[in-house]
């Protein structure tokens, strides 16, 4: 029974595999073979250890005490006793002990002050974005955008001329189909294309996905939908709040631009949105 | 040689004593006291594949031209970051399977964890005196699934990208600290630029030392405690019955270390893990779909999901929605799990030491509401993919989070009420396991019990 022919084998395969490992390695390299490669020589390895403690290490069953309860009570008594004689001396000198509390309670608080030069102070930056009166609208390329350069039922994201990495002021662009009339205050659309803030109400994910057929907005990552004809009201979802809308015209040289930035914060909520 | 060594030591520092007093100690043998192992040796898999990569990784989101051999991203404007971790998937030898064999380790890690938690919890481990490795163990998984999070956060790749939106977000809607938080924990307004490299040096160094601080400090309270065990012939209060540390146990959990390596190597040489070159790097207006994030926040995702559209607004302040499923639940998840031993010597009124295991059956009501609460989580942590179910059932998502808003409240109360009448006529009828249950024991009616 007790045979060391499977240990043998195991560690044969182990050290094997560890050569092709190199070998592998050497020719250049190989992600599953190496996977697979170092799963054999480790599992050989692993395989002999098990089979050598299973076949030839003492099993007993030993039987080793254990104190119940791990405390001593005579040497706890002992030690509150040499803990009480020796601060008995500041105990006496009450005013220089509380004075000691003080200083480290001001030690403390001036150790806090680092924390603060993590970030910047959010102030009023999350209620305005780089959009305002007469912005122009980019691509992500910063190419400003006429209306022909949107199809009906088309869908495209825009940011503020020379601002393509502000995260806050990407907008959504849709031009609605001839039947449908623009939600919104009167003049925020022109000729049937509207802009809302592309910045989820919820938890901020980009609004990624536009289903002309039914004009939703969709959230992929917990799935809001926002009816555009409704003025992105919420329809379904976690989401509370509609996407700000964007007021936009053309210019005289007939680019879009804005007609001011959003009329309320955009994005997820935080405790003084409403402030 | 060793002899040598040993005895020049003992010279010099002494230990002889303790050596033999540690050689000779005993562990119990079960297969149920491996999994905290499993997941102590993942985290060394998980510390030797992270040295590796920190080597290559650059912790920087300076834009830069992807110029490495993966075709289809060639010329593309990425990070750094993102940059360095295709330069490790594709030009680094070895690099891919360093780094999911790392990813690898990371879902087993936090897995077995969890698993370990559960064994701890429904036999009754946790009772006096080991409430303080309860909380140990429990900081420890958070701590796990922090750094799992900040880890995968890392390639600045689309889809992580989109978790740290989410994460800005949940952050920015606790009351009155929100955007402080959030402003100081990112730098400034998202996506501010200082994240990576922070998420880097927290999950490198911050979270790892505290892990290796705990881990030491858990682990020698069970040396110094001794590992608790089933009853059994021979088994009492005031005995470890089992095999010694050398050369047994130690052969065997050396074993086990290089068999969890071993699967660890395979699953990572030969399954896809994060494949972050097909979610494209981070761009704010961008966004993958689905999006889930790595599973140990699945509950959390999930709860995101089914939380219906509320939230409290008055004079002008409010309470975002985000605020509940993703801050207050895991708050009070982890409060009540933090003081689930201090509560349950409250209601039993058991202040007695336990070295001896409960099994299920010896404490119906316990079993019961863990049945329950892991049912909880287990469907709010399949309601993080019910966008996919939705689309693989032909069904509108809404109704798919509909069903899952009504099971999350009838599927734990159900699984709570069968294993409470399970366990207890197990425990009633004195049958050692189901099979010899005899049917009529489920209605509950006390039975002389077999000798």
């Amino acid at each position: 029974m007790k045979s060391t022919r499977p240990i043998t084998i195991a560690l044969v395969a182990s050290a094997l595999a560890s050569l092709a490992l190199t070998v592998v390695y050497l020719r250049g390299g190989q992600p599953q073979a190496e996977g697979a490669l170092l799963a054999v020589s480790l599992g050989g390895i692993a395989v002999a250890l098990v089979l050598i403690a299973q076949r030839f290490l003492p099993h007993g069953p030993f039987v080793e005490q254990r104190d119940v309860e791990p405390g001593a009570p005579r040497e706890r008594m002992l030690a509150e006793e040499d803990f009480d004689r020796s601060s008995d001396e500041i105990e006496r000198r009450g005013f220089l002990g509380k004075l000691l509390g003080v200083a480290f309670g001001a030690l403390g608080l001036a150790a806090l002050f680092p924390i603060r030069s993590l970030g910047t102070k959010p102030g009023r930056d999350l209620f305005h974005t780089p959009w305002g009166p007469g912005v122009r609208m980019v691509t992500g390329e910063n190419a400003p955008l006429r209306l022909t350069d949107i199809p009906v039922n088309g869908f495209l994201t825009v940011f503020p001329e020379d601002a393509t990495h502000a995260a806050d002021a990407q907008t959504v662009l849709i031009r609605l189909a001839d039947g449908d009339l623009p939600p919104g205050p009167p003049g925020a659309a022109v000729e049937g294309v509207v802009a809302f803030s592309k910045v989820c109400t919820h938890a901020g994910c980009p609004v990624g996905l536009y289903q002309a057929e039914t004009r939703e907005l969709f959230c992929p990552c917990h799935q809001s939908v926002f009816d555009v004809l409704q003025a992105a009201e919420p329809t379904d979802g976690p989401a509370t709040r509609p996407l700000p809308q964007l007021p936009i015209t053309v210019d005289e040289d007939g680019y879009l631009v804005a007609r001011d930035d959003f009329p309320e914060p955009i994005g997820p909520g935080y405790w003084n949105r409403g402030r | 040689m060793i002899r040598k060594t040993v005895g020049w030591l003992d010279a010099r520092i002494g230990g002889s004593a303790f050596t033999r007093h540690a050689l000779n100690k005993v562990f119990p043998d079960h297969w149920s006291f491996m999994l905290g192992e499993v997941a102590l040796y993942s985290f060394v898999v998980l510390l030797l594949t992270g040295i590796f990569l920190s080597l290559f990784f650059d912790p920087s989101v300076s834009e830069t031209v992807y110029e490495g051999s993966y075709e289809p991203l060639q010329g593309a404007e990425v990070s750094d970051a993102y940059n360095s971790v295709l330069r490790l998937s594709f030009d680094v030898r070895a690099g891919l399977v360093m780094r999911q064999i790392h990813h690898w380790a990371a879902i087993v890690f936090v897995a077995a964890l969890v698993v370990h938690m559960l064994r701890v919890f429904f036999t009754g481990a946790f009772r006096k005196p080991r409430e303080i490795n309860w909380i140990v163990g429990l900081t420890l998984l958070i701590l796990a699934m922090f750094n799992g999070f900040t880890g995968y956060s890392l390639p600045d790749d689309l889809l992580s990208g989109t978790g740290l939106r989410i994460a800005y977000s949940i952050a920015l809607s606790i009351p009155l600290i929100g955007t402080w938080l959030a402003f100081l924990l990112f730098g400034g307004e998202f996506p501010a630029e200082e994240i990576i490299p922070r998420l880097f040096i927290t999950h490198v160094m911050i979270i790892p030392a505290l892990i290796i601080g705990l881990l030491a400090v858990h682990l020698a309270i069970v040396w110094r405690q001794k590992h608790t065990d089933f009853p059994g012939p021979g088994r009492r209060e005031s005995n470890v019955v089992g095999s010694k540390l050398w050369p047994t146990y130690a052969a065997k959990s050396a074993g086990l270390f290089f068999a969890v390596f071993a699967v660890l190597s395979a699953l990572g040489g030969l399954i896809q893990i994060n494949p972050v070159w097909l979610y494209g790097p981070f761009e704010p207006q961008q966004v993958t779909s689905p999006a889930q994030p790595d599973w140990w926040l699945g509950w959390v995702e999930g709860a995101m999901r089914l939380f219906p559209a509320w939230e409290i607004r008055a004079l002008g302040f409010e309470i975002p929605n985000p605020f509940f499923p993703a801050v207050l639940l895991p708050g009070i998840t982890f409060a009540l799990l933090y003081a689930w031993p201090f509560l349950e010597q409250r209601f039993t009124k058991d202040l007695e030491y336990h070295h001896l295991l409960d099994r299920a059956r010896d404490h119906p009501v316990r079993t019961a509401l863990g049945v329950a609460t892991t049912t909880f989580y287990l469907v709010m942590f399949l309601a993080a993919s019910n966008d996919l179910l939705a689309r693989w059932l032909g069904l509108e998502v809404g109704h798919v989070t509909l069903a899952y808003r009504i099971a999350v409240f009838v599927a734990p109360a159900l699984a709570g009420y069968v294993s409470y009448r399970l366990m207890k006529a197990l425990l009633l009828s004195g049958a050692e396991t189901f099979r010899e249950m005899p049917f009529a024991a489920l209605r509950l009616k006390k039975r002389p019990t077999r000798v």
